[in-house]
Order: C-alpha cells, then sequence, then structure tokens
C-alpha cells in the first residue's frame, strides 16, 4: 500500500474559498504565518471573511494584506497590538473583532477538531468577555462555556511535510498550526520543504496527514518570512 | 527595582514574564541559575535573545523579541503552553499593570476608548499563576496612583497579584490591603503614602531599602 498524493497548486488550493467564508490562519507573529497562502487569498479576492487568528501581523505582512483589501468583515483574535490598522478599522467599525483569551481561543480550536461542542473554563469570569457566555456550576464552581470553533478552511504553515500531508513544525512556528490543521472542513497547508514518504520519522509528525487536504509546495519564501528588523 | 524583582525568582521555578519591564529582569540572573522561563507562543527554557542577524525566524517569546533554546528547551503548540499555564504548572509570573486594587485585582489590559489591543494570554496568567508580580511605576504619566482601593478599569483578574514593585516601594497585598515591605532609597514614608491611592500599612520599625 502507499499512501495518497495531496500535493496541488497554489492557485487551486486557495480558489475553494469563497466570499463569507471563515478562514483560520496559524501564526503568532511572523513564525508559522502562511504567508504564500495569505497572498494568494488576497489576489483571487473573495470578501466578507471571517479570520480567525491568534493576531493580525504587523503593517504589510499577512493579515494586513486582507485588511487593506477589504476582504475581513470579522476577525477572531486574541491581540492586534501590533497592527494599528487592525485597531483603527475596529475603532471605525469597519471589521466586527472578537477577542479571546489566548489559550482559549486554542482550546475552543482544539474542541472544534476534536468534534467536542465546547469547553468549560472560569477563565476571564471576572471579565467583560464573559458577558453575554452561559454560566454552568460543576461540583459548586462557576463556569462559563465557551462553544468549540470550526472554519471552512484553515491555512496553515509547516516547515516540512511529505507528499500524504504529513507535517512538522520548526521552533515558535508551531503555535495555533496543528489545532486549526484539525478544526477546518477543508485544510490547506503550505511547507517549506517537500520529503519524500518516509523521510519524516513516524514519531516527528506534528500533525497527521489525515487531517490535511491540499499541500502547497513553496519554492521560495517571500521577504515576509524573514527576521523583522525593528 | 528591577534587580530587587529577580530575588523573587527561585531556583526551580517555572516563569513567565510579561511584555516590558519584566522581561529584563531575567538580565539580573546569572547564565547558571536554575529555573525554566516560558513563553505563551510555546517554548519552555528560553534561551539569550538574539540581534537580528543572528536571529532564528521560527524562534520568538510571546512579545516578539527574537530569542534561544538552552540544553533541554521544549517547543508546544498554543493548547499545551496554557494548559501549562492553567493547570498550575507555572510558579510564578510578573506582569505590567494599569491599575491594582487593595484587594490585589489587576487592570492591565483595556482602556476604553483609548486602548484596546486584546489581552493576548494575560489574563491565564493573572488568574492561573501561582504568584502574581506587578512590576509598575508607582503613578501614571499624570501622577494619578496606580494602587486603589477599587480598579476603574476592566479587570483582568480579581484577587490575584501578591506583590507589587514600583519605582517608589516594595508592596504586598494583604487580607487587609497594602502593606509596605521595602522603600526605595530617597522616597520617605509619607511620600508613598501620598502617592498611594489607597491605604498603606507601614511596617513597624525600620523600612528596609532597596
Amino acid at each position: 500500500m502507499k499512501l495518497p498524493d495531496k500535493i496541488g497548486t497554489l492557485e487551486e488550493a486557495v480558489s475553494c474559498i469563497g466570499d463569507g467564508a471563515s478562514v483560520m490562519i496559524g501564526g503568532f507573529g511572523v513564525p508559522g504565518t502562511p504567508f504564500t497562502l495569505i497572498r494568494e487569498l488576497v489576489r483571487q479576492g473573495p470578501r466578507d471573511l471571517t479570520i480567525i487568528k491568534n493576531d493580525a501581523n504587523e503593517a504589510d505582512m499577512g493579515v494586513d494584506h486582507l485588511l487593506v483589501s477589504g476582504q475581513v468583515a470579522r476577525l477572531v483574535t486574541t491581540h492586534i497590538g501590533l497592527n494599528p490598522r487592525a485597531i483603527a478599522m475596529m475603532n471605525a467599525g469597519e471589521i466586527e473583532v472578537e477577542f479571546n483569551a489566548q489559550g482559549i481561543l486554542a482550546e475552543r480550536i482544539r474542541a472544534g477538531g476534536a468534534g467536542l461542542g465546547g469547553i468549560l473554563t472560569d477563565i476571564g469570569i471576572d471579565t467583560e468577555l464573559a458577558n453575554d457566555k452561559q454560566r454552568i456550576n460543576v461540583d459548586g464552581k462557576a463556569f462559563i462555556v465557551e462553544s468549540a470553533l470550526r472554519a471552512d478552511v484553515a491555512l496553515v504553515h509547516a516547515d516540512r511535510a511529505d507528499p500524504f500531508g504529513n507535517l512538522a513544525f520548526a521552533a515558535t512556528a508551531r503555535n495555533f498550526n496543528p489545532l486549526m490543521a484539525m478544526a477546518a472542513a477543508r485544510v490547506i497547508a503550505e511547507a517549506e520543504q517537500l520529503v519524500p514518504l518516509g523521510d519524516l520519522n513516524a514519531d516527528d509528525v506534528h500533525t497527521p496527514g489525515p487531517f490535511v487536504d491540499e499541500l502547497v509546495v513553496l519554492n521560495e519564501l517571500s521577504e515576509e518570512y524573514a527576521v523583522v528588523q525593528r | 527595582m528591577v534587580a530587587r524583582a529577580a530575588d523573587e525568582i527561585a531556583p526551580g521555578m517555572v516563569v513567565n514574564l510579561g511584555i516590558g519591564l519584566p522581561t529584563k529582569v531575567v538580565d539580573h540572573l546569572g547564565p547558571d541559575f536554575p529555573v525554566c522561563l516560558h513563553t505563551e507562543n510555546g517554548l519552555a527554557g528560553i534561551g539569550p535573545t538574539h540581534p537580528p542577524e543572528t536571529a532564528d525566524r521560527n524562534l520568538i517569546d510571546a512579545g516578539g523579541a527574537y530569542v534561544s533554546t538552552i540544553p533541554g528547551s521544549a517547543f508546544f503548540d498554543s493548547a499545551v503552553s496554557f494548559a501549562l499555564v492553567r493547570s498550575g504548572r507555572l510558579d510564578l509570573t510578573m506582569l505590567g499593570a494599569f491599575e491594582v486594587s487593595q484587594h490585589g485585582d489587576l487592570a492591565n489590559w483595556k482602556i476604553p476608548g483609548k486602548f484596546s489591543p486584546g489581552a493576548g494570554g494575560g489574563i491565564e496568567l493573572a488568574q492561573k499563576a501561582r504568584r502574581v508580580i506587578v512590576l509598575t511605576t508607582h503613578t501614571d504619566r499624570a501622577g494619578n496612583p496606580k494602587l486603589k482601593e477599587a480598579c476603574s478599569l476592566p479587570i483582568t483578574a480579581r484577587g490575584c497579584v501578591a506583590r507589587v514593585f514600583t519605582d517608589m516601594g516594595v508592596i504586598d497585598v494583604t487580607d487587609t490591603g497594602f502593606a509596605l515591605v521595602e522603600i526605595a532609597q530617597g522616597i520617605t514614608p509619607a511620600e508613598i503614602t501620598e502617592a498611594t491611592g489607597a491605604p498603606l500599612a507601614l511596617p513597624k520599625g525600620d523600612i528596609p531599602t532597596f
């Protein structure tokens, strides 16, 4: 037996994203952000998107291009402090922003990926993040209900991949990528390096291939992937 | 103040240092000091920071600084990272603050109408670290006290702060409110009391300085 090949073209892979789609995008700052897939999403231009990402990147990088092009209707995130445009658009009502506690966003996505309905947590129970959320007592302790999150499409960035879509991430570029790779109806991975089947040791696979629908191999890395000069 | 705060880190601890002043605490720990520094974006065992020329583009801390690994470092995803925080494995966090109340309530994530970038991982750090220490200036830029009877800004977490380090002193949050532990050299008890927006209990006898 041989595992199937999922390598596709950039254009074809991203073409499944239509107007109104929800899109999870991996990355925490630069590491792990699938800049090439985002650029193609900008080029193809679907609108009214719900973007689910830890942060909004910085000016002229990643999610910022989607904000400039006016494709984002809603942003589900944890912190957008490094992107003044995202804050300005939120304040002007041009995009809707939903803030989550960072680990709770991760758990909501993990729950979505695990086929669960949501999670119970006391995180933020004293804050305005708990407003309008259902409260439940379990064994005398108060929790709020955080619903599971799934998306139509997840865009993730891997360091290494084999043709089946087994993925390995590098250093702190892992972050939300393996969680989002479980939580979308269609999962598209870009990878810096394609290795033959079997070259990724089975013990070293971070995201198992069955979660991945399409693999885009990066022939070169744009400047966006580089070390940020501050 | 930052050097004094470094004394709070005991050998063997797992510690998360928040963005800003707290990050500088690490500069006062010796290279062989046994501690595991954690960052929310998925690393336990943070090594020294690097200039852009030698940085690994995939290796940052939660503040975006290019850091490094040390022997024994581990990477993990964002769910694992906060499992570590919420399950009580984080011995200590040091955070910045807009306001701290006499009951240990912390406000450090939002100034309505002015500053609302989102809390990131701050709520979980404040609510779940075993010990929460705040490093901040004693007053804001306008000279208003940051230590208050009650927070006026949106709360990050209630009753979480154990101790506050400021440019004027070291203050504990006790069952009966703020208590001065140490005072900065050149500051008088009257001055720090005046600059504090809630009752401040003074220690009996001589007040240690730093």
